[in-house]
């Protein structure tokens, strides 16, 4: 009987369809915040299965190194992960997803070297397209990143002749393309390969830091795009089911995302070229106009007096690290019997559903977050709209002023209300760039502070009232 | 004989044609948008995430490379791929695992004392 080697190939393959159960699974435990853990952790045993079996199925040779890279990975990974603050998060996914670009493109040169170019045409065009696709993805979300940690400048980078540059890039891809699929030369794809890098960054540059989560997202759809044609390269379907789930969740998500801001993915991706002029206007329009602004105390008792407030939170409050001071102020107002709800932007934060992890980390309960649409209702009855480091989100220029960068965005109609208090660091625009009109609007007050301090000023504020 | 070994490592997983890949391929698809286009939006972070986390299998054809390679330059290749995809890996589930615990318990974990330690370094205030 050959049972023994059938059984070790059956086995393997078995081991292989858990593995997939386990990535569908975790994907649908994702649908409810109760299971979402559960399944974060079952794909994670699938994938602990599927890298497994590769140390069964079939001769392995340079165990210790292949134990060195994992250690290292590990070593380095897990405090990375655990570490990162709250607010960090988005960058961290964009860094954890370049990485995985970046071995797709590395997996799929090295079968290209091993087999000296010589393998099937089709082979070759889902090689290629891995290295592309998968050197896109590492370096655009290293742009992504900078971006994101503010190691660079958050305002898209545009200079003249941008587009013909990245066209002319765009085009030596595609040439160097051909060529390999002509001549199948190692080197050609390396070149090929250190092009599409650049093109990653090209490609990101141009994209403001408020639109990089729809960046991260759609990257991270490209990598599942360059696992799964690595799967084809490897004849691993492991890899065409893992990849191929990304591919297509991402899109899914990417599409989403535009949505919630309201725009189109081409906008976003290519929008800086035409919104130059218009982000130029709206910069020299910000010279020193009255703001009425007051100090913590006037604003807790207007606060503590009021029937109905509703808070809007924004990165700043991420960034202040005050989701727990938030908290306390909303328990301090609903002690004076002020009902307290806080209008959540489908895109506040930095990533849609950022701010309800951070507002879930302060034990918010979820019954008092209201999403966008609901807050819009109820904005015109309610007496103070407190507005914590966020701008753009409530920007009546996405409504009202067809020329702005952010015209069509959904917005949080904060104006509506019948008072607004800006709690910001400086009259400094927001993560967009973009001046806003409301700040010199006689409803509104500012109070100027780090979001944390000023938060605590208003506890005791209204604590005292 | 060689190479013939590491094709048996390389097409070992399965003997598929690619037909057979191409079905899988679109199934996938579909199965992808199904299972994804009913997670509501506070999940979204955390959704992108975990397939973040999951597109970390790349390390299984990173290892096969690096368990075929015998040459110092396609060691070389295969360890920082090996490398990369490990953290996109453990990065990916730990980072997605951090966001979901705090949907779960209502405990006061508190991490604000580490994060006040870290924030203080690089104040948000000027």
């Amino acid at each position: 009987m050959t049972l023994g080697t059938i059984d070790l190939a059956t086995g393997v393959n078995i081991a292989y369809l858990v593995a997939f159960v386990c990535f569908i699974l975790a994907l649908k435990g994702l649908s409810s915040p109760k299971s979402a853990r559960r399944g974060n952790i079952i794909g994670a045993v699938g994938m602990f299965i599927a890298v497994g079996m590769t140390f069964v199925d079939g001769p392995v040779h340079n165990v210790a190194l292949i134990v060195i890279a994992i250690a290292i990975g590990v070593v380095v990974g897990i405090p990375a992960a655990r570490l990162v603050k709250m607010t960090a998060m988005p960058q961290m996914v964009a860094a954890f997803n370049g990485v995985g670009g970046g071995a797709a493109a590395l997996a799929d040169i090295a079968d290209f070297v091993h087999h000296g170019g010589t393998i099937a045409t089709w082979l070759q065009v889902c090689t290629i397209f891995a290295v592309i696709v998968g050197c896109v993805s590492f370096s655009g979300s290293v742009i992504a990143f900078a971006k994101l940690q503010e190691v660079m400048t958050g305002r898209p980078i545009t200079y003249p002749g941008q587009q013909v540059v990245n066209a002319l890039v765009g085009l030596g891809i595609v040439g160097l393309a051909a060529a390999v699929l002509g001549i199948s030369s190692v080197p050609v794809l390396s070149v090929m390969g250190g092009l599409a890098v650049l093109f990653g960054v090209a490609f990101a540059l141009p994209i403001g830091g408020a639109d990089m989560p729809v960046v991260i997202s759609l990257l991270n759809s490209f990598t599942g795009l360059a696992v799964a044609a690595t799967g084809f390269v490897f004849d691993s379907i492991p890899l065409i089911v893992g990849g191929t789930l990304v591919g297509a969740s991402g899109t899914l998500l990417t599409r989403m995302m535009s949505q919630a801001m309201g725009r189109s993915l081409t906008n976003i991706l290519f929008g800086a070229f035409g919104s130059v002029v218009a982000g130029e206007g709206g910069g020299a329009a910000g010279e020193q106009r009255p703001v009425k602004s007051a100090g913590p105390e006037d604003i807790g008792t207007l606060l503590a007096y009021s029937s109905k407030v509703v808070i809007v939170p924004g990165y700043g409050l991420a960034v202040a690290q005050a989701q727990h001071t938030v908290k306390e102020l909303a328990d301090a107002l609903e002690k004076k019997g002020v009902e307290v709800a806080y209008a959540i932007h489908p895109v506040a934060g930095r990533m849609p559903g950022h701010m309800n992890v951070l507002l879930a980390e302060a034990d918010v309960p979820y019954e008092q977050l209201k999403e966008m649409e609901e807050a819009n209702s109820e904005l015109p009855s309610t007496d103070v709209v407190l507005v914590v480091g966020a701008n753009d989100v409530v920007n009546p220029a996405a409504r009202d002023s067809p020329g702005s960068p952010i015209y069509g965005m959904p917005i949080i109609d904060v104006d509506r209300a019948a008072s607004v208090i800006f709690m910001k660091r400086s009259m400094r625009p927001g993560f967009a760039g973009i001046d806003n009109e409301l700040f010199y609007d006689p409803k509104t007050t500012m109070l100027f502070g780090d979001a944390k301090d000023s938060l605590a000023k208003l506890v005791t504020a209204v604590k005292a009232a | 004989m060689t190479g013939g070994m590491v094709m048996g490592v390389l097409g070992g997983t399965v003997k598929g044609g690619v037909l057979e890949l191409l079905t899988v391929f679109i199934l996938s698809i579909f199965v992808g948008f199904e299972v994804i286009s009913r997670v509501p939006t506070l999940l979204h972070t955390p959704l992108m995430s975990g397939t973040n986390a999951v597109h970390g299998v790349i390390l299984v054809a990173s290892i096969v490379v690096l368990a075929g390679a015998q040459t110092t330059t396609l060691q070389v290749l295969g360890f920082a791929a090996v490398l990369l995809a490990t953290l996109n890996v453990v990065g990916g589930f730990v980072v997605t695992d951090r966001m979901l615990e705090m949907f779960k318990s209502k405990k006061k974990a508190a991490p604000a004392p580490a994060d006040s330690g870290s924030g203080g370094s690089k104040p948000a205030a000027s």
